[in-house]
This record gives structure tokens, sequence and C-alpha cells, in this order.
């Protein structure tokens, strides 16, 4: 794979903004929120801070992964309701956690290809208001009865139809194709690759401590837009998932939530069920300059992988992060900044261990020697999804913006952002800070 | 025929009223004319019926020709017009096969009365279509059997309601009403029609009788008519005041016609209207309504920037009002910024509120309501400002808080950002001196509460560039505002002739009046609220303000106003936000509610022991003072003609509309009156009652404000 934004074309897609509202844990402050809603706060906030006008942008892209099926296209709706012309064409993207580092990869797409010179990329999540249905039965019966006519049609409908028919089905964030539970799945992992207790719970403390200094310290301003809830419209200006008072003596307390008794991830050092939405605005170099805008970053090589679900479900960074680099000529040292999404402690270490192991890059990787090993003072320095917490959706564009501003905050070149997904797929992209 | 043209469909002659070079159809002698002629030369045995349809997009019939009624003077003439139009739409109900009317967009006025006399109406449900008998707020009735064929068609006391207000009737209050028999989407119309005449000839059609039960036992029995229309009659004197002639009249026509017979009410109808039409009040109302017309549109649009993006710098109840109507009417994108995005966030909820009522009232849907809250961004800071076309501040009346302001928007607005400022009082050319574009600086005056209040008044500086108001009223027109342009000086117009008017319920305080007493007197006079309570309303601190802007003003003219402002801001009075002023005022829920005079401000003006006062005394003196400065302006060159002046004091201060604003007050009274009085006054009582020089030249030269 070759440098796709340098050798392929002229057109170059810059990072001209990006933005969220806060993220909350589920249930807290976007309780009463659709998805549309956040989404909707989070456009309306980028839009109203940035020079580019709602009639310019050319597409509008987000990811959403509990889809409600009232706005199955999301991105239309939230875009229509934060008042951007209904002539931009929307649409949502999915791809587990991921989603949305999709939909921004669909944009440098769009404008590497002349498709469109400015993009609206982002994504929004509630897990507050996650569709629960009726049981397969009973959800059958219900549409059948669609078409009855008569009364002894009606006494038909009841027939064969048991109590339990009626409970009420809650979808589990569980792999469709192996039945296993993403935390499961983790667990098992974080065992095979050696990965201790003590380890997961030191990496989630670190989490927890560097997003409560970065909130304390304003690093996050400059990402974060305020929100405010209808009726009271109090106004929420900060993430509320991260736990300052955390400790080791905390964290080795709780109890394995997955594999008991003998698992290692905890409640502690997984992310939290979350609620967030996201937006940037990724616009053509010329017409960037055109217009007068000052951009953050180039938005360089990307790329997805996938992998058996089973044995390797969220170890997608250890697979994209050397074919990214590679794209670029590229290795490790050279990178600045990283921004990785935490599942959970014990996949990021487990992937950190991938990647600095030669047995891993022999195997798995078909090459001679390790990536290499990551310097943890570059490593999610303001947080991560751990702590700041994981609307589905919505991380990736995070992930973008803030390895885009800490490029600016702590003088760096290149940045690389990588995640992994359900469904055992994974992504990375290179930013370049863009200097005037 | 031009208006009308015919085509034959499935044996159902379709009418279309098309008026020509025209974007509304209105209800006009050449479209009589031409029904006429159509109707005498149908066979009605030819064909199965007639539907009627507009072949404009968005209005059946506007309404009646206003301009036909201006020129006719004599009341016989337009009695005559209502006669032939009476007989017109008496042959269209007579005629022997059915007639439906199609109707989408505005049906109103002589467009309802058409539609009504037609034997089915359907509708469409669209948003854009609206019904109603707006006569009432010409000072008219509806002259074409609308007193007679919609009480026969939604009953009296419905009926009454919508006659004496005017107020429009949406298509499924329509339909719940009775007065449109069927509803459908706009492009259905003509086929429902065409379908509606075939079922009127094949079947006896029987209108259902959608009135209440109690509204049917009331309106069957004839003594409990009485009681219905006594009250009426009882409730239109308490709201006009006897002001307004045509409430009254109205109540008559519908007695008339229901008790003797719809021949006898069409007579009284039109013996009325051509009474009504030469009425002073009715006139003085067509006239502003001409005035309001030519407020909404844009000489200078073609020298108008584009604006999409609106700076509100504070977010209290004025800022959320401009930001509000920016992006409700005007569809702007709006940044709300004040100290924090908290504060800016309160505003923001107002907003939501205000929307959140009409969603309530099936006005918007849920969506509308989240869109343009979302065109609406609260921030504490002015990220975002760098691509805003016009900044309106509206932070706290201070002359240094509005010059630095200034100085910070302007280093972060684009080269071609214009600077607005929302005052009633501080001189703009003072604010501008700190700009370094003083081209790009203005005056945009509203009113409180913003989305309630129709009147913007614009003011210009000796420096404001042209292009600089144009787009200025471009925004105020798209906010839905009438605008008036008037020359920057001491309270610019509205406040300035406001002042003195104040002023004088100060005097009479003073002299004895009690505060009930004087704010009755000027409510009978034709003012929505009396002037003490006008006070607490504006703020006893804004009033100590005013009076310092314009003290030098008038003690140029020799006297200085009253010191009770500043005294009783001074004492902790502020009015109706701090619950202390002229009324006492008490908590209720989240309003406000002003109960009786506050007494202890007696102390104030002369003890508790009140005296009575000559109600004529009192209002001539009060409305003089307003007259008089409103004539200054004019002489002043602040104003630049008398029609905004009559605009400003009517949609701005509640100058009562029948007499048609101060220049029409004027003009009708005459000149030479006008300064006796002021004359007479200035004897007794001193220099503030001086006439302007502008008043005795007219007064000697007998000529009129408003020539036509």
């Amino acid at each position: 794979m070759a440098d796709q934004s340098r050798n392929n074309t002229q057109k170059e897609a810059v990072l001209v903004d990006g933005a969220r509202i806060p993220f909350l844990r589920s249930g807290t402050g976007y309780k009463k929120m659709m998805a549309y809603d956040l989404g909707r706060m989070a456009i309306e906030g980028l839009i109203g801070r940035s020079s580019i006008n709602g009639q310019d942008i050319d597409r509008i892209i987000m990811g959403c992964v509990i889809q409600d099926v009232n706005t199955s296209n999301v991105a239309r709706e939230s875009a229509l309701g934060a008042g951007l012309p209904n002539s931009i064409p929307a649409h949502t993207v999915t791809q587990a956690c991921i989603s949305s580092n999709q939909a921004v990869s669909s944009a440098v797409d769009l404008i590497r290809t002349g498709q469109a010179r400015i993009v609206l990329a982002g994504g929004t999540e509630t897990m507050s208001d996650i569709p629960i249905r009726f049981r397969r039965k009973f959800r059958q019966k219900l549409l059948d009865a669609r078409k009855y006519k008569s009364i002894s049609d009606w006494l038909s409908f009841f027939k064969g139809l048991r109590p339990s028919d009626l409970l009420p089905e809650i979808p589990a964030i569980a792999e469709f194709s192996t039945g296993e539970t993403m935390g499961e799945s983790c667990d098992r992992m974080a065992a095979h690759f050696g990965i201790s207790r003590k380890a997961q719970d030191e990496y989630a403390l670190r989490s927890h401590q560097l997003a409560a200094k970065a909130t304390h310290e304003g690093f996050l301003d400059e990402e974060l837009l305020a929100a405010a809830i209808p009726p009271g419209f109090e106004t929420i200006e900060h993430d509320n998932g991260f736990r300052e008072d955390t400790s080791m003596d905390k964290l080795e307390k709780l109890s394995p939530a997955f594999i008991k008794p003998h698992g290692t991830i905890t409640a502690g050092n997984s992310s939290f069920l979350t609620d967030g939405a996201s937006a940037s605005l990724i616009v053509e170099k010329n017409k960037a300059k055109e217009i007068g805008l000052q951009p953050k970053a180039y938005l360089r090589s990307y790329t997805y992988v996938a992998q058996d679900p089973e044995e390797e479900l969220l170890l997608g960074p250890a697979y994209a992060t050397p074919k990214v680099l590679d794209a670029m000529g590229l290795t490790l040292s050279d990178i600045d900044v990283f921004e990785f999404h935490e599942a959970f402690a014990g996949q990021i270490l487990t992937v950190l261990k991938a990647l600095n192991s030669d047995t891993f890059a022999k195997e798995k990787l078909n090459r001679s020697q390790k990536v290499g090993d990551i310097p943890m003072d570059k490593f999610n320095c303001w947080g991560g999804s751990l702590s700041l917490g994981h609307p589905f959706g919505a991380t990736g564009t995070r992930l973008v913006t803030t390895a885009a501003n800490r490029l600016h905050h702590e003088d760096g070149t290149l940045a690389l952002v990588a995640a992994c997904a359900a469904g055992g797929q994974g992504h990375a992209m290179i930013l370049e800070r863009y200097d005037g | 025929m031009s208006y009308l043209s015919t085509q034959l469909e499935d044996n159902i002659l379709i009418v279309t009223l098309d008026q020509a070079g025209e974007k509304v159809n209105k209800l006009n002698e050449e479209l009589i004319a031409e029904f006429q002629d159509l109707l005498q030369n149908t066979d009605p045995a030819s064909i199965d019926g007639i539907v009627l349809i507009s072949g404009k997009k968005q209005n059946f019939i506007a309404g009646a020709d206003v301009e036909m009624l201006k020129n006719k003077q004599a009341p016989e003439e337009i009695e005559e017009l209502s006669q032939r139009g009476n007989e017109l739409l008496l042959e269209l109900e007579h005629f022997d096969k059915p007639i439906v009317a199609a109707i989408h967009g505005s049906c109103l006025g002589g467009g309802l009365e058409v539609a009504m006399a037609c034997h089915y109406r359907v509708a469409s449900d669209h948003d854009k279509t609206v019904m109603g008998q707006p006569e009432v707020q010409l000072g008219l009735l509806p002259g074409g059997g609308g007193t007679q064929r919609l009480p026969r068609l939604i009953g009296i006391q419905n009926a009454l309601t919508y006659l004496l207000t005017g107020k429009n009737i949406y298509p499924h209050k329509a339909h719940k009403l009775g007065l449109v028999d069927e509803l459908t989407h706009k492009d259905a119309i003509l086929k429902a029609a065409k379908t509606a005449v075939l079922k009127l000839n094949n079947e006896k059609f029987e209108r259902k009788d959608k009135r209440s039960l109690l509204h049917q036992l009331m309106e069957g029995l004839s003594p409990l008519r009485k009681i219905i229309y006594s009250q009426a009659r009882k409730r239109a004197q308490s709201n006009t005041k006897g002001n307004y002639p045509a409430p009254p009249l109205i109540i008559d026509c519908v007695e008339e016609g229901y008790e003797n017979g719809m021949r006898a009410g069409l007579d009284l109808e039109s013996r009325n209207f051509g009474r009504l039409a030469a009425t002073p009040e009715s006139e003085a109302m067509v006239n502003l309504f001409f005035a309001m017309q030519g407020a909404k549109k844009n000489p200078d649009k073609d020298k108008a920037a584009e604006v999409r993006k609106i700076g509100v710098l504070g977010a209290g109840l004025m800022g959320a009002g401009i930001a509000n109507v920016s992006a409700d009417n005007g569809q702007y994108r709006v940044l709300l910024k004040d100290q924090n995005a908290q504060q800016a966030n309160e505003g923001k909820k107002h907003i939501w509120q205000d929307l959140d009522q009409k969603k309530d009232k099936h006005i918007i849907s849920s969506f509308e309501r989240d869109r343009t809250t979302s065109l609406i961004t609260a921030t504490g800071s002015y990220d975002g400002f760098q691509n805003v076309d016009i900044v309106i501040e509206a932070v706290f009346e201070d002359l240094d808080l509005k010059q630095s302001i200034l100085r910070e928007t302007e280093k972060i607005l684009p080269d071609d950002g214009i600077f607005a400022s929302n005052t009633s009082s501080l001189p703009i050319h003072k604010i501008a001196e700190v700009a370094q574009r003083p081209e790009q600086v203005l005056g945009m005056h509203y009113f409180s509460p913003v989305p309630k209040m129709p009147l913007l008044e614009i003011i210009t500086t000796d420096q404001t560039a042209d292009w600089v108001t144009a787009t200025a009223r471009e925004v105020g027109i798209q906010q839905g505002k009438n605008v008036i342009v008037v020359n920057d000086g001491p309270g610019f117009y509205t406040t300035r002739i406001l002042a003195p008017f104040m002023n004088e319920a100060l005097m009479l305080l003073e002299e004895g009046i009690a505060i009930e007493t004087l704010d009755k007197h000027m409510k009978n006079f034709g003012f929505p609220v009396g002037p003490a309570a006008l006070f607490d309303e504006v703020g006893i601190d804004v009033a100590a303000h005013i009076t310092k802007v314009l003290s030098d003003l008038f003690s140029q003219r020799g006297f200085s106003p009253s010191d009770k402002p500043t005294k009783l801001f001074e004492e902790g009075y502020k009015g109706k936000k701090n619950k202390k002023g002229f009324y006492n005022y008490e908590q209720e829920g989240s309003k406000t509610k002003k109960k009786e005079p506050n007494k202890d401000i007696y102390q104030y003006f002369g003890g508790p022991n009140r005296s009575s006062m000559d109600a004529k005394t009192v209002q001539q003196r009060m409305a003089l003072t307003m007259v008089n400065e409103a004539a200054w302006c004019l002489q002043d060159d602040i104003l630049r003609n008398p029609t905004d002046g009559d605009l400003g004091a009517v949609l701005g201060l509640g100058f009562p509309p029948f007499l048609g604003g101060p220049f029409r007050y004027i003009d009708r009274q005459g000149a030479g009156k006008i300064v006796d009085q002021l004359e007479t006054y200035q004897k007794g009582l001193g220099p503030r009652f001086k006439p302007a020089d502008i008043l005795k030249d007219y007064a000697s030269s007998g000529k009129t404000f408003h020539n036509e």
C-alpha cells in the first residue's frame, strides 16, 4: 500500500476543526436525549464557532452504532435538526466502534476524488435509550395482526403465546458470529498475552488521572462544546466519566465482570456506557486557503484491517499500525502523538505488547521483527475512552481531533490514531500537523 | 376575460381565478363584473356544476382590494359596491347546479365571502392555507355577506369571535368549525371539488351541525340569542372603550340577519359597510395598513449585503428576543453571547420555551422547534464571530460598556462586519466615536418583548454607509419587523416622543391625580396601557436614564423635565422588575402579576389625598405632548417623513391605531387647532407646551402632513 495522500492525487484533505459535546455516562445528563439530539448539538456547536457557513458544506457523514428506528439515517436528521440546509446529502455509517473513523476517512476519500470540498464528519450515540424489542415470537404476532380482519383472527393472536414471550429483549454487546461478549473475549485475549490484573488496573488509573489533569488544565477546552439540555438548559461543559478519586486500592477491590472468578477485566478497567456526539470539518486544502481557514492537520494515509472475531476480536490496532506506517515509509519513532481507542485496559496492553513482540511480528504480521515499543509519554496523554468515555459512533472523531490538537500543543509533527472494533476489525490513520 | 378563465372538464365548468399581473388575487370590481357575466351566460342545464379554483400558487383570493375602497370616498359609493357584491354572491348561491370552492392558500376577507357563498368548500391542509374575516382590523366589516354566512355556517358565537377579532382560521380548525366541508392535500383539491359536484348532484347534502351542544341550545332560542348579542356588545365596548365603530355594527348585522332574514341582514351589512368605510377611524386604520406594508419592503434591497450569521451580545430578555426572531423568522444562524455559556443558555432557554409553547399549540412540530433552537448557539466566547455579518449588541444601557464592546468586537468581525447597537436612548454617534469603521455602526432599537412587538427603529448617524442601513433594514424585515429608519439624536424618535408624554404623567400625578384614574383615562383614550403601568413595564431606572439623556434638549426649549424618575430610582423603585413601582406586584408561578396601585409612592407626589381631574383635559395634555414632540422630530430632521412617525408611535408606543398616529391625528384635528390648544396650555403650564415651529407653519399655511 502506498501513501495515498501524496502519490495518487493533488487534492489533500485537512482537518479544519473538530469538536464534541461533553461525553457523559449513560443515564446521566443526556438521559432524555435521542442520538439525533446529541448529533445536532455537536453539529450546531461546531458550525456556530466555525468560519464555514452551513450553506457551503457539500456532504455530511456521521457514525452511529445502535440505531434508533425512528431516525435510521441519524446523520440526515441531525443535520436537518441542526438547521443545516436541506440540500446537503447526509448518510450514516456504521462499523462498530470505528464508525466515525469511517466517517472521517470517507470524507477524506470524497475530497481526494474531487466529489466534495467541505465535508462534515462526526458521530453520535446514546446508550441511555437503546432499542429494547419484544421477543421474536411476539413481534411476529404483532406484525401478522396488521392483516387481521375478524374477531376470530384476533382470538388466534393469543394461541401459542406464552407469558414469557412478552418479556422484552435487551440487546447485549455480544458478537453475533461467536455469541461471546466483548468483555469475555478481551479477558481471554489478555490472559493469552499474559497481561496481569495489576497492569490493567494501573493502566486504568493512568487514564483516569490523565483525563482529570487534561480537564483541569483546560487541554480539552478546544475540543469541547458546551451542551445545554431542555427544558432547564443547565450547561454541561465537561465530561463526567473520569474518576479522579480512584486509586489502586479501589480498583483492586473490584471483582471480575465477565469471567468469574479468574478473569482480570473489571468495571474499573473497562470503558463504560457513554452518551455523546462529535463533529469535524474536513476540507480540501486549497479550498481552506481560499476561504482563509487555518487548518489543524493534514489527514494522511489510513487503513482498515480485519481478523478472526473469535481469537483476535480487539487486536485490530496491532495489525493496522504497521500497515499504515509502512504505507508512508515511517517507523514508530517518527510518531510524536499516539491516540488509541481504549476499549479495555487489557485490550490496550495486549495491543502494545503485540506491537512490541518479535514473535507476533513473525507469526501474524509476516515481518522479521517487532513493530516497536510505543513510548508512554506520547500515548493517550489527555486520557482515553476508559476515562473520557466511549459513545461508540462518536469516538473516532474525538481521537482525530485530540490527536490534531495535541500535535500543536506538544509541538509534534506526526500523529497516529488507531482503534479496534467489534467484528474483529481495526483502523489506523496518520495525521501531519498543518503549519501556515 | 382577463381575471377568469374557464374550461369544461367532465361536464364540470372549472373557473380559474387569476388576476393578471398580480401576485395575489384580490376581490375587485373587475372580478365582480366578470363573474356576473359568467353566471348569466352559463346555462345551468348544460353542465353538472362549477368548481372555483385559483391560478395563483399560494392564495385563493387574498381579500378585497383595499385600494379600491380608498378610491371611493362617499359612503353611498361603497354601499353600492357592497350591494353589487352581495347580488353576485346571491346569484352564485342560487345557481341551479352545485358550485364548489377549491381553496388553497390565503382565503381572507372578500375571498372567504366568495367561498362561503359556494355550496361546498374543499380546502388544502397546507400551512399556507388560511381563512378569516380581518375587516375589523381595518375598521370595517365584511361587506360581502360575511356577517350573514359565517354565523350560518359555524354558529353565532363562533362567528362573532372571528368577526370581532379578525383572527385567522387554519384548515383543521376551519374543518372542525364546519367552515370547510372537506380537507385534502393541495394537489388533490381540484379532484376533490369535482367529486363533490357529482356528490351534490346525486344525493341530498346535509351539512352536519358542528356547534357544541351548549352553542346549539343558546343559539336555538330567541331570548338566549338576545343574551348572546348583548354580552357581545358589552365585551366589545369594554375592549374598545367605544373608540372603534366597527364591532357594534358587526353585531348589529349578525343580529339583523339572524332574526329578520338574510336579505335584511345583507341590506344592513351594505349600509353599515358604507358608513364604516367613511369613518375617520377606518381611514386611519387603512392608511396604517398601507404604511405597515410599506415598512416591510426594502427600497434599497439591492444595496444590502448578504447576511448569513448574526451575533447577538447579551442574552437577557432583549438579546434572547432578538436571537429568537433572527432564527425563527429570519432563518439566520445566530451566536448568542453572554459572559459565559451558562448565562447565554439562560437566553436560549427562553427561546426554547417560546417555541415549545408554539409546539404545544400545534403551530410548529417538535422537529421545527429543535431546528430553530439549533440555529442559535449559546456561547461565552467570541469563537465564531470571525464570519459574523452583523453584530447586534443588547447589553446594559451604559455608554462606556457599549463602547468597550464595540472596540472588542471590531477586532474580531470581518472587515465588512456591521455593528448595531440596541439602545433606547444612547446616541449612536457617541458609541461610534471609538469605532475604527464608524460607517459600519448604527442603531437597531427593538421593543420588548421582541417576538411580539412589530416595530424596529433603525438609527443612522451622519457617517453610517447606505449599504449598512440597507443591510440592517433587510435583517429587520426578515426578522418580521416593520422597520422605520430615523436619524440620530437624543432619544431618536420613539424614546424622544415618549419622554414628554411620561413627563406629563408625572406632572399630573404631582397635581394630585390618582394612579388608577390617570391610567384609566389614557386607556379610554385608546392606549393599550396607562402611563403609570408603562413606567413600571419600561422600568423606572430606564425612565431616569432617559430623562438624563433628554434633559439638555428640553432645557434648550426652556423647561426641565421632572426629576421624579431619578428620585424614585434612588429610593429603590425600579418598577415591575423589582416589584416596586406605581403598582404592587405579586409573583404567580413564573409570572409577575400587576395588582392595585402602590399608595406608598404618593409620598413623592404630594401625599395620599388624591383629587379628581377632568378626563378630557388629562387626555389632551398627554396626547398633545407626544404629538407636539413628534412634530419637533420632523422639524429637527430626526424623522425622514410623517409616515414613519405615525408607524413608530402606533407600533412602538401604542398610540391609538384608530387615530392613525401623531401626524394623522394632527391632520384630522387641523394643525391650527393643535397649535391653539398647545398655546393655551403653554400659557397656563409653561414652555413644555410650546408648539413646534413646523406646526405653526402648517397651521398658517393650512397644509397637512399627509396628502392623498
